[in-house]
Parts: structure tokens; C-alpha cells; sequence
């Protein structure tokens, strides 16, 4: 049992805890694990969540920037005043619990349809996209010389990692072509400034309150690169959930994100937003190719795995909308 | 030449049975999943109903674009290619119709309720 490693655990480094109640596993794949649980603690119960590979699960994928560095960019990110949760405890050996770290939990939703459709985010949904800006700023102006080793990616690297990954799928799509072709033409270059990038900054990543939003999450594919994409991926039609005339997660408009954005002193580049959305919409269509290939090689042989292969359309009709709209 | 009934009325029986008689006795996770199963069983269907109609304009329009022949297949391919090589793009005449016609014939099949696909179908309607 998982709450027996933990138990021992906490005892060395939360003072007068005595133990936790109330495992449970949240979601993940093999390699990477959530687990909800409390610590038993005389002042009363403290919720926290543990993200983890569990022993054997050592090695990250070439992308993920690593769960040390995940705990570190959460602890950087709460420490600026963002909304992250704080980071409680780096898994070290003596846990026997793998390598992760434990946090804070932040009571919310992630659930980006309740996000958009429930009443009790009705009062938030007006704020968010504003409010998503100034966090995006806050997380682009966090201090250089504390950030863990990141990769640095720039557009150009970027471009040639998709290409290689759906080259790959052996799994010809005209549209994709044309996107790689347009954005091969429409590299805008090295960014006037290289920041922290999130990398995975969407509806579905951040938990919501009634007040907004309380914690950004999955930190896995942070890196250094161009401020501009994390804006980009955020706008990507995918993470609209339905409401596509709401560009920024379905909750308001690119005016918004960039009102926010700038009220925080950063400055925002319109075209490289675009730029950077359509290789967001070229990246999730490829992503979905890649889990229809891992449902086909077996790892994951699972139904909804198999259905995403059939949600790469949807990326490829949101392609032409960006590159070749049709006279409306 | 094989027996009937045939494989889109077999599609639909189980769907239909899955939909109206089981999902009402399952929650949670089962029935999570029984909806994703139901799901992909109206997929095949759609996918049986339209594939053959779709697929024979599809080839048309590749023949038209590229001047040879091929299957379908072999034909996209070579789209595929010719977009890559930069020898064909969207000011080369018919390629922006080409891609939309057989991208909405895709969501068609793959996702009727996408809102982008919704929108588009009702400019051409």
C-alpha cells in the first residue's frame, strides 16, 4: 500500500504529522502517476497530492523537462506570488516512492466542460482571459538564474521535431503538409527575448475557482524558448471546448489575453501569437496520430486511445480555418 | 458477394441495443466507457455509410489535381508529397477546395458535433 511509504515519509519532514488517510490514484499513464491524499496532522487534516514515476519509471520521455525540474518551477512560480501550489517535499530514495515530489493540493476543477458550462464558474469565466495573461506574464518574468536546466527550442527546432514525429506515423495528411509549409515560411525568427515557456499552458491544465484561476499545472514540457508560443497554444481551437468564437480556452477574447498580458509589463507580438497557434494546432493533430500509433503497438490498447486517432480531423479543418478561410 | 444483413444494419442493432438497454444499468467508469464504445460503433457506421460516396469524389479530385491515376491512397500520397516539394500549393487551382471537401467529409465521419465543422457546414448550407 501506498499510504504506508507515505506515511513514513511525512513523519520525516512535516512536523507532527502522523501519518496519511485517504489514498487514491488521480490519473496518469505508467510512467507518470497523480495521488490525492491527506496527512494526519493535529491542527487537522493537510491535503496534498503526489506526482510521481513509481520505481522503474525513472528515465523521462526526451521532452519532459523532469519531475525535479516540475517541482522546482511550482515552487518558483508559488514563490512569485503566482497561483501554483506550494511544493511540500522532493521525493528522495529513502521514501521508496520513486522520483516526484508532493505539493499542496488547490481545491478546484480541471474539467474544462464544467469550466465553460457550470454556474458555479459563471462569475470567473468573464475574467479569465484577462486573468490568464497577467499569469502568463508572471510566469515569463520568473528569475532566469533560478530556473532549473531547461531545453531551449526555438521555432525552427521545433518545427523539425513535428516533422520528424509525423513523418514517423507514416500517415500522409495533405493539411499537415501545408502547415508544415506554411510554417516553415512564416518563421518569425529568434524571439527579442527567450523566457521560461510553460508548454502546456491550456483549458484543462489550470484549476478554477469561483474567483479564477487558483493553480497552473503539468508543468512536464517546460522549456526556453519563445514567450509568444505559450499565448499561441493557448488559443489552439482544441482547448475551446465548443466555444470557438472565444479564443483564448473558451473564455474570452485575444484582446483580453494581451490587455492582461501587457498590464503586467510584458509586451505581446500579434503575428507570432498566430504563428505559434497554428503550430499548436499542427502539434495536438500530430499528438493525436502518436496515441493512435501507441493504441496500434499495444502499450495502451485502450478505446479511448484508438478514438483520439479519429480526432486529428478536427485539427486538420481548424488548419484551414487559420490558412485558407473560406469567404464568409 | 456477401450475405445480409449488411455490416452498417449489424453496426447500428448493436449500438442501438448498447444505447437504449445497457447504458441505463451502468455508471461510472463503465459507463464512461460504454459510451466511448458506443461511440465508435456510430463511427463505423458513419464510416461504412459515407466512405464509398466520399472517397470515389475524393479520387476524382486527386486525378484532376495531379493529372495521373491511382487508388486513393496512392494518390493522397502523392499530394502528400507534391505539397511538401512546395510543387503544389494553395494558389495552385482547386488544392483549397480539394482540402476542404475532404476534410469535411472526414469530420463528417470522425466528429458531426465539432463546432468548427458546424459552422463550416452551415456556410455551405
Amino acid at each position: 500500500m501506498i499510504e504506508t511509504q507515505l506515511s513514513r515519509s511525512v513523519a520525516r519532514w512535516c512536523p507532527g504529522a502522523t501519518g496519511v488517510t485517504g489514498a487514491a490514484r488521480l490519473s496518469g499513464g505508467a510512467s507518470q502517476e497523480t495521488w490525492r491524499f491527506d496527512i494526519v496532522h493535529p491542527d487537522g487534516p493537510i491535503g496534498a497530492i503526489l506526482r510521481r514515476s513509481p520505481k522503474g519509471y525513472g528515465a523521462a520521455p526526451t521532452r519532459a523537462a523532469g519531475l525535479r525540474a516540475e517541482a522546482r518551477l511550482m515552487q518558483l512560480a508559488y514563490e512569485a506570488g503566482l497561483p501554483s501550489p506550494r511544493v511540500m517535499h522532493v521525493l528522495v530514495p529513502e521514501d521508496d516512492l520513486g522520483t516526484g515530489f508532493i505539493m499542496q493540493r488547490v481545491e478546484g476543477e480541471t474539467i474544462a466542460r464544467k469550466i465553460l458550462r457550470d454556474d458555479e464558474f459563471a462569475a470567473a469565466r468573464p475574467l479569465l482571459a484577462r486573468q490568464i495573461g497577467g499569469v502568463l506574464a508572471g510566469l515569463h518574468g520568473l528569475p532566469q538564474d533560478k530556473l532549473p536546466e531547461l531545453r531551449h527550442m526555438s521555432a525552427a527546432k521545433e518545427i523539425d521535431e513535428f516533422e520528424r514525429d509525423y513523418r514517423s506515423l507514416n500517415w500522409p495528411k495533405p493539411v499537415f503538409e501545408l502547415a508544415l509549409r506554411w510554417l516553415r515560411g512564416h518563421d518569425p525568427g529568434p524571439a527579442a527575448e527567450t523566457t521560461l515557456v510553460h508548454g502546456d499552458f491550456r483549458n484543462g491544465n489550470l484549476i478554477i475557482g469561483a474567483d479564477g484561476v487558483r493553480a497552473v499545472l503539468d508543468w512536464e514540457l517546460a522549456h526556453l524558448g519563445d514567450p509568444m508560443e505559450d499565448l499561441g497554444w493557448v488559443c489552439v481551437n482544441s482547448w475551446r471546448f465548443g466555444e470557438i468564437d472565444k479564443p483564448v480556452g473558451g473564455f474570452g477574447s485575444r484582446e483580453e489575453l494581451f490587455t492582461g498580458y501587457e498590464a503586467a509589463g510584458r509586451k505581446c507580438d500579434p503575428a507570432r501569437v498566430k504563428f505559434w497557434e497554428v503550430m499548436g494546432t499542427l502539434r495536438w493533430g500530430i499528438m493525436c496520430g502518436g496515441m493512435m500509433q501507441r493504441f496500434r503497438e499495444g502499450p495502451d490498447h485502450s478505446m479511448e486511445r484508438a478514438m483520439i486517432g479519429r480526432r486529428a480531423s478536427e485539427t486538420e479543418i481548424d488548419l484551414l480555418r487559420l490558412l485558407a478561410p473560406r469567404g464568409s | 458477394m456477401q450475405d445480409e444483413p449488411t455490416p452498417i444494419e449489424l453496426t447500428r442493432t448493436v449500438a442501438d441495443f448498447l444505447r437504449n438497454d445497457i447504458a441505463p444499468l451502468v455508471s461510472g467508469h463503465q459507463a464512461f466507457k460504454l459510451r466511448v464504445a458506443i461511440n465508435i460503433l456510430d463511427l463505423v457506421t458513419r464510416h461504412l455509410t459515407l466512405e464509398q460516396g466520399s472517397d470515389a469524389k475524393e479520387l476524382e479530385r486527386l486525378r484532376a489535381l495531379l493529372g495521373g491515376d491511382g487508388s486513393v491512397t496512392d494518390l493522397n500520397r502523392a499530394l502528400a508529397e507534391r505539397i511538401a516539394k512546395g510543387e503544389v500549393d494553395l494558389a495552385t487551382t482547386g488544392l483549397a477546395e480539394h482540402l476542404w471537401q475532404t476534410t469535411m467529409d472526414k469530420l463528417a465521419v470522425d466528429q458531426p458535433n465539432y463546432a468548427s465543422y458546424k459552422r463550416e457546414l452551415s456556410r455551405d448550407g
